[in-house]
């Protein structure tokens, strides 16, 4: 048996997809919440995944797809353990938020939408997160932390790095 | 002794601020105690005080703002306890206003859209209830249909989105359109806030959701659509539970399903549809496509949604705001609600204050307020007293208007006069250490990258403009580039199908309005006055001033700092850049920018 997506075998996605797949059969025009669905299961939109709902619910793979290239919502390679999503909003940008993505950049060592290697970190800009009179402001998983300088932006990845390092090597 | 309530503001920027953890605390401290009750509320609009407490006895209420722990149990152990108040870190009494400000934020607003945010439990219907909740609903049916969309342009309200058509106007088109079937009509509710620096929308959704609800219930009676759908960004998921949770007590109570309070074939459903990240989904067309599953493009209008909208059915689109306004305006009447404003914007506007301003948050103001009282009076005015330099209005679509325009009314025409639009509601201030063509690059990178690609000037007239924009920025741009920009906006302006491409241009064309010469500096001399383009600024240390602290050398990221210690420090500026950290630790300012 061959692995396809990070690591899981092709029945087994369809056993882990089956579910998503039961839900939205004969529902029109739910391609957004059915790769959300997808999404959420694996953590992001893996071609494979894409091509069995498809085939499943006899929507081109290729119409899917247009979908989830659209939106800002899907990826397309598997995330980090936590996803720093940096706002790049106006009020953020205005109050250096410029600043705070380029340390982001150097600590991490990747750049809008890539994933540390060791796969802790996940980085994003997003465009507003509604925080404004926070600014600058980032999201890292569900957790808001705002009025960030890029020291504070460091130091709240170091603490998360720190807790995550024994997890990852054991 | 009357029950005594505290409430703790848990919308997303009390959370933001560390407002989780001190409901915990104040869980704990007053767990058991029968004489308290705890309310979990949602924003009152004083985000930069967050997180809010406020300890509510006798029909008296006190807000303590920036409120930890240690404040928590002084709060406690004094006010609750022995009735004694925390004046060092009380910001507001009822009625009164946050203390040591001459400018009190409070008497100049008028709260209709506001009217419950930060008052009570948005996950408990009755509070809603018990402040009038659902009595708009309830008078607007015992009327017809007809007489709700006249009360409804009789008000004067107008799309609070940004486009400001009349909302009964838009209410009587959906109403005049044919269905198959009788009530087969949509209803939706724009909640797609996509404006980065708007957040007025995220506030109500959070804080208030039933009179959101609500405004869509009348609406749907009005032009009799039998199917709701919210569309919610998923940026906001508190704004998503508290819908949840809303619609399902509506539901219970009566207020959505069959023959809503008893009216028979009133029927009328909502649910809440999640966005998925996609800027261009605010254009109606675009978010109709959106609500079908499809690539969130937009189309050719007409026809227009209210003959063929969501599914090729008649529908109603109006935003969050606007929604939100309804329920007073029915329970108040038109007058009540027009009598507010300036020229021919009612009513109120809800503000989302901030950028370089002293007190961010959630302002609620009549229309014809001028903008010198919103970021004067209301905002507190400029951070650290730096000199304020433009406002931008209206997100990627607006302008940035500057100071000797600061008298402009805000009302939709006085604010299109200026280049700039009302937009959502949005207003970043930005002071002179905020560099004007960086902002109207940061705002072209924005619809650049959020067009859907449809209209060729769009995808790449803004694609040019932007490289034009980043060659500025970096010093190496012409003077005919100005002109070059102005030609390519007026070209994208003409060329595109939606409203992202035909305002797209605005912020580029109102500064260089407004702010030729900060163009002109870029260009010519290669300066940023504002000294934030990377490019044209560079940090020296002032070495007959320096004392070899080392400061500068530990907090420089990159190791371009070096010297001796207690010896003058030396800042290589091929390695340098510019993140400013160094100037921002030394302990004697002997670090310059120029």
């Amino acid at each position: 048996m061959t692995a396809v997506a990070g690591g899981v075998s092709l029945s087994e996605l369809e056993a882990r997809l089956f579910p998503i797949v039961e839900r939205y059969r004969g529902r029109e025009g739910a391609a957004i919440p059915l790769l959300a669905d997808v999404q959420k299961e694996l953590g992001y939109v893996a071609e494979e995944a894409v091509e069995y709902v498809g085939s499943e619910l006899g929507i081109p793979p290729a119409e899917l797809f247009g979908v989830a290239t659209f939106y800002a919502m899907f990826r397309f390679q598997p995330q980090g353990k936590y996803v720093v999503r940096l706002c790049r909003g106006t009020a953020c940008h205005v109050q250096g938020s410029a600043r705070v993505a380029e340390q982001l950049e150097r600590t991490l060592g990747v750049k809008d939408g890539g994933t540390t290697e060791d796969l802790i970190f996940t980085l994003q800009y997003v465009a507003c997160l509604g925080c404004c009179s926070l600014a600058p402001v980032m999201l890292v998983n569900d957790e808001v932390h705002g009025r960030l300088t890029p020291e504070k932006a460091v130091a709240v990845l170091e603490e998360l790095r720190k807790k995550s390092v024994p997890e990852v090597s054991r | 002794m009357n029950k005594t309530t505290v409430t703790i503001g848990l919308a997303s920027c009390g959370i933001a601020s560390g407002g989780l953890p001190v409901a915990e605390e104040l869980e704990g401290l007053l767990a058991g105690r029968e004489d308290v009750e705890i309310k979990k509320v949602g924003c009152v609009g004083y985000c930069y005080m967050e997180p809010l407490v406020s300890v509510i006895r006798d029909g008296k209420s006190c807000t303590y703002g920036k409120v930890n722990a240690n404040v928590l149990h002084r709060i406690v152990d004094e006010h609750v306890n022995r009735n004694l108040v925390v004046q060092e870190h009380l910001i507001l009494t009822e009625g009164t206003e946050p203390k040591g400000t001459e400018n009190p934020r409070g008497e100049k607003q008028v709260r209709i859209v506001l009217r419950n945010s930060g008052l009570i439990d948005p996950k408990n219907i009755d509070e809603y209830i018990s402040r009038d909740g659902y009595k708009g609903l309830e008078k607007a049916v015992k009327t017809l249909p007809d007489e709700v969309i006249k009360e409804v342009l009789d008000s004067g309200l107008r799309g609070r989105g940004g486009a400001g058509f009349p909302t009964g106007m838009k209410w009587r088109f959906a109403r005049d359109a044919k269905a198959a079937d009788m009530r087969d009509k949509y209803l939706v509710c724009n909640a797609d806030e996509g404006d980065p620096g708007a957040f007025m929308d995220r506030s109500v959704l959070e804080s208030d959701p039933h009179s959101v609800i609500e405004g869509m219930i009348i609406g749907a009676y009005a032009v009799g659509a039998s199917h709701g759908v919210i569309y919610c960004r998923a940026e906001y998921p508190m704004a998503v539970r508290h819908l949840g949770i809303a619609l399902e007590q509506a539901r219970q109570r009566g207020f959505l399903g069959r023959d809503i309070l008893d009216v028979p074939d009133f029927d009328f459903d909502i649910y809440v549809k999640e966005g998925a990240g996609a800027f261009v989904c605010g254009e109606e067309t675009a978010l109709i496509a959106s609500i079908e599953g499809q690539r969130g493009m937009p189309r050719p209008r007409p026809p227009f949604p209210a003959n063929s909208g969501v599914w090729k059915k008649p529908t109603n689109i109006n935003n969050v705001e606007t929604y939100a306004n309804v329920p007073w305006i029915l329970l108040n009447g038109a007058g009540a609600f027009n009598r507010y404003g300036h020229g021919r914007s009612k009513g109120t506007k809800v503000f989302a204050l901030a950028g370089k301003i002293k007190k961010g948050g959630l302002a609620e103001v009549p229309m014809g307020m001028s903008l010198r009282e919103v970021i004067f009076d209301i905002a507190g005015g400029i951070e650290n007293d730096r000199k304020f330099k433009a406002v931008q209005l209206g997100g990627p679509s607006g302008g940035c208007v500057p100071d000797y325009l600061l008298d402009t009314p805000v009302d939709y025409e006085s604010i299109n006069a200026t280049g700039a639009i009302m937009g959502s509601g949005g207003m970043v201030v930005m002071d002179e250490d905020t560099c004007v063509v960086d902002v109207a690059r940061f705002f072209l990178a924005f619809v650049q990258k959020e067009s859907c690609g449809k209209c060729p000037f769009c995808r790449v007239g803004t694609k040019r403009m932007l490289e034009i924009l980043e060659r500025i920025t970096q010093g190496k741009g012409v003077l005919e580039d100005i002109d070059k920009l102005l030609n390519l906006a007026a070209q994208i302006k003409d060329g595109s199908l939606c409203g992202l491409g035909q305002t797209a241009p605005n912020p580029v064309q109102t500064t260089i309005k407004y702010f030729r010469d900060e163009y002109v500096a870029h260009i010519v001399d290669k300066k940023c006055p504002a000294k934030v383009c990377s490019a044209l600024i560079r940090y020296s240390v002032d070495a007959s001033k320096c004392i070899g602290c080392a400061r500068c050398a530990k907090a420089c990221p990159v190791g371009a700092v070096s010297g001796e210690p207690k010896r003058p420090h030396l800042i290589d500026d091929a390695a340098c850049v510019r993140c400013g950290l160094c100037k921002k630790n030394c302990p004697i300012s002997c670090i310059s920018v120029d």
